[in-house]
C-alpha cells in the first residue's frame, strides 16, 4: 500500500497502481477515455491529466497523465488544480471537433461516456469555427452499427478487438487527424466478441444493431440482474426491457466470472423472448388443433386428465431454473422426476460434478483462467461451446507480457509496453480437438484427434507428469513428444490450468481429465480445473441425480406411465425421434415452456413458460456458482390476456388444480427454501441472493433509472388510468423508478450501473470496492461445490467404439448450437447452414468431393447434408454440426453408411 | 413482435488479385533481413507498386498472407504512410516539396507553374495518365529550394520558367 | 594538421563519386573498426565516446556516451547478455530545412557503414539497421552497395575481423513520414507497424525493436565515432577549437533566400553570423533577415541580435531555443511570416501520427487560425487559443515531442511577433470573406 494526496487529502492506494485507477478506486471523479480498467493504460487521449507535485513545498508542479503516472508512498497530486482543469478543458474541446454533436439522434445517447466525460470537464461552448472531417460508415453485418463521424480517436476499440480479443479484421488506417477505425472493406466483423466494441467504444461509432430496431434510451428502460441463458458459464447480463420486449443486453459486473465483456452469443441471443411466435397464453388441444383458453380452462382440464393418471412422469430442464427443475420434481415426486439432459449428457455432467466435487484441483472461476500460466485444453473447441472462457484463455496466454514487463520494473498496466515487449511470445497453451479451432493462434501445438485418443494423450501427460498414473495406450512417437512437452511445462507452471467439457461427449476424456488434475497434485502443483458443461443450468440439474429421460420415454413407451410432464425442454433435441414419437403416441403431453418447440407442438396442454429475463430463478454454472436472475419486467403489463409465468408457479398452480391441497409457493423464496431443506446439495442456495424481504433504508430497489419517462402515458393506448405498477413478490426490486439505486446495492441486486455523472458501462467504477475488483455490495453468486479431495485416479476407457469404418462427432457453432439464442434473428444470420465434414484424405478414400450432397444416419435420423473438406479434420470422422441440427451429443457409430446423393 | 429475419448484407467483392510470383521471391527475401516477417510490410508494399504503380486494395490480403499477419494490420500501414499510392497514379508521380525552406524560396510560383502546366491540382493525374502531382515534405535539399522529385530523381532550384525542360524529359 | 583531421566527416566526401571500400580504406577507413575490435573492449569505446563529450547530432544533443551506457551488457544474473540487441541509425531525415544526414550517406557510405559497426561493437549488438526515409533513393543505392562491399571483405558478418564478434547490417526503407523520425515511432515502423510513438520507459536501450535492447542515434552522431575512436577523445574535443564546451565538428548549414545556401563542416559552436555571413554569403540581394531558426522546422525563431551565439545545444538553449539539427533557416524581411508559420503548422498536422489528442485534433485547428490570420479572417480571441495551444501542446502534455516541437516556432513568433498577428484579425467593418 501506499498513501497518496490527492487536493491534499490523504489516501491509501496500491503501491505502484496508476494513478487514475487509484483515483478511480478512491471515487474520485476524473475524466478519462482511452484507459480502460481491463486493457490498462496507453496514454493517447491525454484527458486524465492531473498536478503532481513533487513534495509538499513544491507549488508549481507539472501536468501528468495520471493513467502513465504509478502511485508511489508520498505522492502529490491535484485533480483540482486550475492549470490541470484548463488542460483537461481543452483536451474535450480538441476532441468535440470533429463530433458531429448528433446525441439526439445517436443510439449512445443516454449512455455515453463521451456525455459524461463531456459534462464533467465542463465544456459547452464551441469555439472551433471550421469545418469538421467527415467520414463514410461500414456495414458491420448484424450485430453491429458503425457511425464513425462520432469517433473521438481513443483507441480502444482497436485495443480491444485486436490487442485483446486478438480479432483480425478491425483495424485503424490513415494518419493525422484522418484516422478510421473500421474494416479495410465493409464485411460481418468476426470476431465472436465484437459485441464488446459496444460497450468499449465511448461514443456513438459502435453501436448495438440488435438494439436499434427497437430503440430506447438507457434512462427509459427496466432492467433487471440477469444470468445469460446461452451456455454454461453463467455470465452476468443486464438486459433492458421497455413496452414488454428485452431492447437490449449489457455485460453486467462480476469481477469472478465475466467481468467487463460477453460473447457476441450472450449479447445478442435475446430474441427469443421478443418472438411473436412465442406461446403467450395456455394452449389446449381441441380436436386436432391446440388452441389459446383461459387459465382456469386449461387448468382444469389439466387437473382431470392428472387424477385419472396412474403414473405422471416429469422431465426437467438445464435451461430451466433450479426452483422449477425442484417444483416438477416435488409435483412428479422424486422417483418420477428425470433429468432432461441427452442421456449422454446426463452421464457426463454427473460424471463432471464427480470430478469437481473430488478434485485436489483448484475450481477455477472464469476470471481465473486468465491467471494460467500454462494450459491444457482437451478436447474443448472453446470459443464455440463456451466464448467467454476463450477469450479469458487468451488473457492467461499474453500474461506472459506481465512477467516480462515486471522484470524490466514496467508496470502490467503500460499496455503498449507490455506488448512491445511480448510481441509473439506467450505462455504454453496446448490443445486437442477435432478440428482446426479458434484458439489455436494462441496454442504451441495442437493435436487434432479422436475423443479417445485425445484422452490417451491427456494420460500420457498424465503419466509423463507422474509415472505413478494410469499407462495410456500405445502413442505414436510425435504424440508422445508433444504430450512430454505438455508435461513439462505444466510442471513448470505456477498456476497450471487444464481445460476440459462435454462437448465431445466423451467420459473418456474427463476421466483422463481428472487423472492430470491428480498427477500435477502429486507432483506437489495446485492445478486449476476448468470444465464447460451443456447449458446454461445444467449442474443445477445434474445436483437433483435424476435419472436420464430415455428411462422416462421407455417407461411411456413400455405404457408404465401415462402423462409426461416436460418442463422447458424440447425432447425430440435430446433423443432419437424414433424413441420419443413411441413414448408421446402412448401418453398424453403436457408442456410449459416458452418456445413453440417440435415437443409443445405435440402437447395436449401447453403452459406459457417466463424466459430467464420473464422470470426469477436460480442457475448453476460450470463450476457450480448458483446465480440468481430477476424478472426484467412482467410480461403482462401491457397485455393482460398475456398468461406467461415462471414454470415453478404454474407447477404450483397444477398441483392445486391436481390435488386440491399444494405446496402453496406464493413467492420464490419459497420455493428456494424448500429445496435447501430438502436437498442437501442445495443447502446454501439461499445464500446465493437476498431475499424478497431484503430492504436498503426501508426501500425496494428500483429496477428503472431515477430519468425514466413517458410511465403515464405508455399504457395510454390500453386505459388512461394508470396502474398501480406491477408489485414484485419475489424479490426485493420495485417495478419502478422508485426506490434505492446506488452503487452499494449487494452484488446480485444490481440491475443497471449508474452514478452521479456516470451514465455509460464506466458506472462500474462507483460500483466496486477497487476498480476491477469486487463489487462493493459483494459479487453476486455462491459456489454450491467445495470439493471434497480424493486423491487417487480414475480409469479411464480409451477404446474407441467398437466401428470398422467412420464415426460420427460433434462439431459446435457459437452461432446456431444453442437452442435459443438461435431463434434470435440476428443469430441465426450468422448461423452457418448445416454441412458434414471430413478429413480430406477420408472424403478421397470415400469418392467424395466438397459440395457432394451425401446422406447419413445419425442415431435413426437420415441426415441429407452439403459436404465439406476439413483439412484438418482428425481422420476416420465425420464431423457434424449436431446441435446446429438440433441433435444432442451422440455417440453413434457409422460405419461406412456415408453415401453420395449428389455431385457437386 | 415477430422477429423479422435478417440477412447478411451482399457486399461488394475486391477484383481478384494475384500476386507476381518474382514480387513473392522479393518480399520472401526481404522477410530473411528481419526477426519477423512483418517488418518487410513496407518493403512488400512498395514492391507490388513498383510492379503496378500503386497499391490495389486485393494486393492487401494477398501481402498478408506472404507476412502471415491479419490484412488489416496490413491496410493499416499502407494507409498510414506518404508513399505507398492507394489509388492509381500516373507513369510519373511529381513530388512538389511544400515545406519551409521551398516555400521560403518560391514553392508557391513553382507549384502555380506546375498545375497550370499540367492541367492538374494536387493529388489529380493528366488526362494523359502521364504525370500525378503530389506535395511532400522536406525532402532534404533544402539549400537547392524549391525542390521536387519526379520518380526517383531529385530537381531543384526550380525556376516556373524553367519546368518545360525538366518534365520534357518524362514521357 | 591535414584536413581528415580537421574535417572529419566530410574530408572524403564526393557527392558525384563517392569513395568504394579501396579508395574509402585507402583514406584510413575502417581504421576505427580494426582499432576497436583489436584493442579495445565494447565498454572502452562506450568510455572513449563518452570521454568525447559527443553530443547527439538528431537534435535533441542527447550524450551519446552516455545513453549507450543504459544497454544492459550482461544478463541479470551476470552471465553474458544473451539474444539480440541492435543498433539503429536514424537516417529519417525529414525536418523541414535539415539537409546534413543526406550529403554524409550519398558522399561517404562507408563512413555510415563503419560508423554502425564500431557503435554496434561498442554495445554488443547482433543486428544493425539503418532506417533510411524512402526518398534518398541515391543513398540507399550508395549504403547497399557499400554494405555489399564490407560483406565481401569480411566487414560484416560472423566473427569480423577474427574478433569473435559479429554483426550483420542491412538498409530499411521507410515509406514517409516524419514521425517515423521519432526514435520509438522508428523503432514501431520498423516493426512494420504504424509509427506511433512508444511510452518511456522503458527505454529502448531497454527494451526497443521486438523488445530487446537496441540503440537509436542520428548519421552524423554515429559518423563520429570510428573517428572518435581513432584519434581518441581529447582529438575530438579539440575539434570545436574551443568555441563551446561540446566536442567535435558539427555539419551546419543556411536555407532560404541566403545568397550560397549550403552545408559546411564547422567546429561546434561556430557562430550564427559566421555560418550566415561567411559561410552563405549573407542575404540575397536586396533582403534582410528578419529571424531564423537555428536547427529546423521545430526550433524557436531567434533575431538578427542572436547571431553572434555560439551555436551549440546549451548555448541555443539559454537563449529561447534549441540548436536542433544545427541547419539555419533564414527568413527575409519580404516573407510572409504568417504565411510560414501556416506552412510549418500544416506540415506538423500532416505528419502528427494520429495517436495522442493534443498534436492529432490541436494542430489542424492552429493550422486553420493561422491561415486566417493570414488571409486577414482572424477573429478576437484567434491569438489566445494559439497561445493557449502553445501551452496545451508542449512537453509533457502530448505522447511524444512532435506536437511540442511544433509550437517552437509558433511560440517565439507569438513573442516577438504579436503584432502581424493582431493584423491579421478582421476588423468589424471589414467583411469577411467566405
Ligand atoms: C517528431 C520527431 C522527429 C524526429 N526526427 C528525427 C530525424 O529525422 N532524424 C534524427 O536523427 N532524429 C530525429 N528525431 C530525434 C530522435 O527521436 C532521436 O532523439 C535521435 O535519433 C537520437 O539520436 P542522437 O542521440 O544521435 O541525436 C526526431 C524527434 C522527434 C520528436
Ligand atoms: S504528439 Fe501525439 S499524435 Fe503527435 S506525433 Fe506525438 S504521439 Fe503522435
Ligand atoms: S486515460 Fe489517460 S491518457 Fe487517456
Amino acid at each position: 500500500m501506499a498513501k497518496i494526496y490527492v487536493d491534499g487529502r490523504p489516501y491509501e492506494v496500491h503501491d505502484g497502481d496508476n494513478l487514475l485507477h487509484a483515483c478511480l478506486s478512491k471515487k474520485l471523479d476524473l475524466p478519462y477515455f482511452c484507459w480502460h480498467p481491463a486493457m490498462g493504460s496507453v496514454g493517447a487521449c491525454r484527458q486524465c491529466a492531473v498536478k503532481q507535485f513533487k513534495d509538499e513545498n513544491d507549488t508549481h508542479g507539472k501536468i501528468v497523465m495520471s493513467c502513465m503516472t504509478p502511485a508511489a508512498d508520498g505522492t502529490r497530486i491535484s485533480i483540482d488544480d486550475p492549470e490541470a482543469r484548463a488542460f483537461r478543458a481543452g483536451v474535450i474541446e480538441w476532441l468535440m471537433i470533429n463530433h458531429p454533436h448528433d446525441c439526439p439522434v445517436c443510439e449512445e445517447g443516454g449512455h455515453c461516456h463521451l456525455q459524461d466525460m463531456t459534462v464533467m470537464t465542463g465544456h459547452a461552448r464551441r469555439r472551433y469555427r471550421f469545418t469538421k472531417r467527415t467520414h463514410l460508415n461500414q456495414e458491420l453485418g448484424p450485430f453491429i452499427a458503425h457511425e464513425m463521424n462520432r469517433c473521438i480517436a481513443c483507441y480502444r476499440c482497436v485495443r480491444f478487438y485486436r490487442d485483446y480479443a486478438d480479432g483480425q479484421d478491425l483495424g485503424v488506417f490513415g494518419a493525422h487527424d484522418n484516422v478510421y477505425f473500421g474494416r479495410e472493406c465493409d464485411g460481418v466483423l468476426e470476431n465472436e466478441f465484437s459485441g464488446n466494441l459496444t460497450e468499449v467504444c465511448p461514443t456513438g461509432v459502435f453501436t448495438d444493431k440488435t438494439h436499434s430496431r427497437r430503440y430506447t434510451r438507457k434512462w427509459d428502460m427496466q432492467f433487471a440482474p440477469s444470468i445469460c441463458a446461452h451456455c454454461s458459464l453463467g455470465c452476468n447480463v443486464s438486459p433492458g426491457e421497455r413496452y414488454g420486449e428485452i431492447r437490449r443486453v449489457e455485460n453486467r459486473y462480476n469481477s469472478h466470472v465475466n467481468h467487463y465483456f460477453l460473447c457476441d452469443r450472450g449479447r445478442f441471443g435475446y430474441g427469443f423472448v421478443n418472438r411473436g411466435d412465442r406461446p403467450r397464453r395456455a394452449r389446449l388441444r381441441l380436436e386436432r388443433e391446440l388452441a389459446e383458453v383461459d387459465t382456469e380452462h386449461a387448468l382444469a382440464h389439466l387437473g382431470g386428465l392428472l387424477r385419472g393418471a396412474r403414473r405422471v412422469l416429469g422431465i426437467g430442464s438445464p435451461r430451466a431454473s433450479v426452483e422449477s427443475n425442484f417444483a416438477l420434481r416435488t409435483l412428479v415426486g422424486a422417483d418420477n422426476f428425470f433429468d432432461g439432459h441427452a442421456p449422454p449428457e446426463t452421464e457426463l455432467v454427473k460424471l463432471a460434478r464427480e470430478i469437481l466435487s473430488t478434485t485436489t484441483a483448484e475450481l477455477a472461476t472464469l476470471r481465473g483462467l486468465e491467471t494460467a500460466d500454462a494450459a491444457l485444453v482437451l478436447g474443448e473447441d472453446l470459443t464455440q461451446t463456451a466464448p467467454r472462457a476463450a477469450l479469458a484463455l487468451r488473457q492467461a496466454a499474453k500474461g506472459v507480457g506481465g512477467k516480462l514487463a515486471a522484470a524490466l520494473k514496467v508496470p502490467e498496466w503500460q499496455a503498449e509496453s507490455v506488448k512491445d515487449l511480448r510481441q509473439q511470445s506467450l505462455y504454453p497453451v496446448f490443445l486437442t480437438a477435432i478440428d482446426a479451432t479458434r484458439l489455436d493462434d494462441v496454442a504451441r501445438h495442437h493435436l487434432r484427434a479422436a475423443p479417445e485418443q485425445q484422452a490417451a494423450f491427456a494420460m500420457a501427460v498424465a503419466q509423463a507428469i507422474d509415472p505413478a498414473a494410469p499407462p495410456p495406450p500405445a502413442l505414436d512417437a510425435d504424440t508422445r513428444g508433444v504430450a512430454a512437452e505438455a508435461a513439462a511445462a505444466l510442471l513448470a507452471a505456477e498456476r497450471p490450468l487444464i481445460v476440459a467439457g462435454t462437448s465431445l461427449g466423451s467420459a473418456a476424456l474427463l476421466n483422463a481429465t481428472a487423472n492430470l488434475t491428480t498427477a500435477l497434485s502429486a507432483r506437489g502443483r495446485k492445478p486449476l480445473l476448468f470444465l464447460a458443461l451443456p447449458e446454461a443450468n445444467s449442474l443445477g440439474l445434474s445436483l437433483f441425480s435424476a435419472p436420464p429421460l430415455t428411462d422416462a420415454l421407455q417407461l411411456a413407451a413400455d405404457g408404465q406411465a401415462d402423462v409426461l410432464l416436460v418442463l422447458e425442454n424440447d425432447l425430440y433435441r435430446r433423443a432419437s425421434p424414433a424413441l420419443v414419437d413411441a413414448a408421446l403416441t402412448k401418453t398424453r403431453l403436457v408442456v410449459i415452456d416458452h418456445q413453440l418447440t417440435a415437443t409443445a407442438k405435440r402437447a395436449e396442454v401447453l403452459l406459457p413458460a417466463a424466459t430467464v429475463f420473464e422470470g426469477d430463478g436460480i442457475f448453476v454454472n460450470n463450476e457450480s456458482r448458483a446465480q440468481r436472475h430477476y424478472q426484467v419486467f412482467q410480461p403482462d403489463f401491457y397485455r393482460s390476456e398475456v398468461q406467461i409465468a415462471e414454470a415453478w408457479r404454474w407447477l404450483d398452480r397444477i398441483c392445486h388444480a391436481w390435488r386440491g391441497d399444494c405446496c402453496g409457493w406464493e413467492f420464490l423464496d419459497q420455493v428456494t427454501a424448500a429445496c435447501a431443506k430438502a436437498l442437501p446439495q442445495f443447502a446454501r442456495i439461499t445464500e446465493a441472493a437476498p431475499s424478497a424481504r431484503f430492504r436498503i433504508k426501508g426501500l425496494k430497489l428500483a429496477r428503472a433509472p431515477a430519468r425514466y419517462s413517458g410511465r403515464t402515458a405508455m399504457r395510454a393506448n390500453l386505459s388512461v388510468h394508470e396502474p398501480r405498477a406491477p408489485q414484485d413478490p419475489d424479490s426485493p426490486l420495485a417495478f419502478s423508478m422508485e426506490g434505492y439505486a446506488a452503487p452499494d446495492e449487494p452484488g446480485p441486486l444490481v440491475p443497471f450501473a449508474w452514478a452521479p455523472g456516470w451514465d455509460s458501462p464506466q458506472a462500474w467504477n462507483k460500483f466496486q470496492d477497487e476498480v476491477g475488483g469486487k463489487l462493493r455490495g459483494g459479487d453476486p453468486g455462491l459456489r454450491l461445490i467445495d470439493a471434497r479431495p480424493q486423491s487417487g485416479y480414475r480409469a479411464v476407457d480409451c477404446a474407441a467404439p467398437a466401428a470398422d469404418g467412420l464415426r460420427v462427432v460433434a462439431l459446435h457453432h457459437i452461432f446456431g448450437d444453442e437452442e435459443l439464442s438461435a431463434l434470435a434473428a440476428p443469430v441465426s444470420a450468422r448461423t452457418p447452414a448445416p454441412y458434414l465434414a471430413l478429413a480430406t484424405a477420408d472424403a478421397r478414400r470415400l469418392g467424395l468431393a466438397a459440395g457432394d450432397i451425401v446422406d447419413l444416419a445419425v442415431d435413426g435420423t437420415r441426415l441429407r447434408l452439403t459436404l465439406k473438406l476439413s483439412p484438418q479434420l482428425a481422420p476416420g470422422c465425420i464431423g457434424v454440426p449436431l446441435a446446429l441440427l438440433g441433435l444432442p451429443v451422440l455417440q453413434t457409430v457409422v460405419a461406412g453408411d456415408i453415401r453420395k446423393v449428389a455431385a457437386a | 413482435m415477430t422477429e423479422p429475419a435478417i440477412k447478411l448484407a451482399d457486399l461488394p467483392k475486391a477484383a481478384p488479385f494475384e500476386l507476381h510470383p518474382d514480387d513473392r521471391i522479393a518480399i520472401e527475401h526481404e522477410i530473411a533481413h528481419y526477426d519477423h516477417p512483418r517488418a518487410a510490410v513496407i518493403e512488400a508494399l512498395k514492391i507490388v507498386q513498383t510492379r503496378h504503380g500503386w497499391v490495389p486494395d486485393a494486393a492487401i490480403p494477398a501481402i498478408a498472407g506472404v507476412l502471415r499477419i491479419g490484412s488489416a494490420e496490413v491496410e493499416e500501414v499502407a494507409t498510414f504512410y506518404n508513399l505507398i499510392f492507394r489509388q492509381p497514379v500516373g507513369r510519373h508521380v511529381i513530388k512538389l516539396c511544400d515545406s519551409m525552406s521551398c516555400y521560403l524560396t518560391g514553392y508557391d510560383d513553382v507549384a502555380a507553374a506546375v498545375k497550370r502546366k499540367l492541367g492538374i491540382d494536387f493529388g489529380q493525374t493528366t488526362t494523359d495518365g502521364r504525370f500525378t502531382l503530389l506535395p511532400i515534405c522536406c525532402l532534404g535539399a533544402c539549400d537547392k529550394g524549391p525542390v521536387m522529385m519526379i520518380d526517383d530523381d531529385t530537381h531543384g532550384q526550380l525556376m516556373p520558367h524553367a519546368l518545360d525542360d525538366i518534365l520534357e524529359a518524362y514521357r | 594538421m591535414n584536413r581528415a583531421e580537421t574535417h572529419p566527416l566530410t574530408a572524403r566526401l564526393n557527392l558525384t563519386d563517392p569513395p568504394d571500400l579501396k579508395r574509402y580504406e585507402a583514406a584510413g577507413g575502417y581504421q576505427g573498426l580494426r582499432k576497436a575490435l583489436k584493442e579495445m573492449a565494447p565498454a572502452d569505446v562506450q568510455q572513449t565516446v563518452k570521454n568525447a563529450n559527443l553530443r547527439g547530432r538528431g537534435g535533441a544533443g542527447f550524450p551519446t556516451g552516455v545513453k549507450w551506457s543504459f544497454v544492459p551488457m550482461t544478463a541479470p544474473d551476470g552471465t553474458p547478455y544473451r539474444g539480440h540487441k541492435y543498433i539503429l541509425c536514424n537516417a529519417d531525415e525529414m525536418e523541414p530545412g535539415t539537409f546534413k544526414d543526406r550529403l554524409l550517406m550519398e558522399g561517404d557510405p562507408h563512413q555510415m557503414v563503419e560508423a554502425m559497426l564500431v557503435s554496434g561493437y561498442a554495445i554488443g549488438a547482433t543486428r544493425g539497421y539503418i532506417f533510411l526515409r524512402g526518398e534518398y533513393v541515391l543513398s540507399a543505392q550508395r549504403l547497399n552497395r557499400a554494405i555489399d562491399e564490407a560483406k565481401a571483405t569480411g566487414y560484416l558478418g560472423e566473427n569480423i575481423l577474427g574478433s569473435g564478434w559479429g554483426m550483420t547490417l542491412a538498409v530499411h526503407t521507410g515509406a514517409g513520414r516524419y514521425i517515423c523520425g521519432e526514435e520509438t515511432a522508428l523503432i514501431n515502423s520498423l516493426e512494420g507497424k504504424r509509427a506511433n510513438p512508444r511510452t518511456k520507459p522503458p527505454f529502448p536501450q531497454a527494451a526497443g525493436l521486438w523488445g530487446k535492447p537496441t540503440v537509436v542515434n542520428n548519421v552524423e552522431t554515429l559518423c563520429c565515432v570510428p573517428h572518435i575512436v581513432v584519434n581518441g577523445a581529447d582529438w575530438f574535443k579539440s575539434l570545436s577549437q574551443g568555441k563551446s564546451t561540446d566536442g567535435g565538428t558539427k555539419l551546419y548549414g543556411v536555407s532560404g533566400r541566403a545568397r550560397r545556401s549550403g552545408c559546411w563542416e564547422l567546429p561546434i559552436g561556430t557562430t550564427a553570423r559566421e555560418i550566415i555571413e561567411e559561410h552563405a554569403g549573407g542575404m540575397a540581394d536586396g533582403l534582410k533577415l528578419k529571424c531564423w531558426l537555428p536547427g529546423g522546422a521545430s526550433t524557436d525563431f531567434l533575431l538578427p541580435k542572436h547571431l553572434d551565439l555560439a551555436m551549440d545545444f546549451d548555448t541555443i538553449g539559454q537563449h529561447g531555443s534549441r540548436m536542433g539539427t544545427g541547419l539555419i533557416t533564414v527568413v527575409d524581411d519580404k516573407a510572409s511570416l504568417l504565411g510560414m508559420l501556416y506552412n510549418l503548422e500544416l506540415f506538423f498536422t500532416r505528419e502528427s501520427c494520429g495517436w495522442c489528442t493534443p498534436c492529432r485534433d490541436g494542430l489542424p485547428w492552429t493550422a486553420r487560425i493561422l491561415k486566417a490570420l493570414e488571409q486577414g479572417r482572424g477573429q478576437p480571441g484567434d491569438i489566445e487559443i494559439l497561445e493557449q495551444m502553445t501551452r496545451d501542446l508542449g512537453p509533457g502534455r502530448t505522447f511524444c515531442a512532435h506536437a511540442p516541437g511544433a509550437m517552437e516556432p509558433l511560440q517565439s513568433a507569438l513573442k516577438y511577433f504579436r503584432d502581424e498577428f493582431e493584423r491579421g484579425i478582421a476588423l468589424p467593418p471589414r467583411r469577411q470573406a467566405a
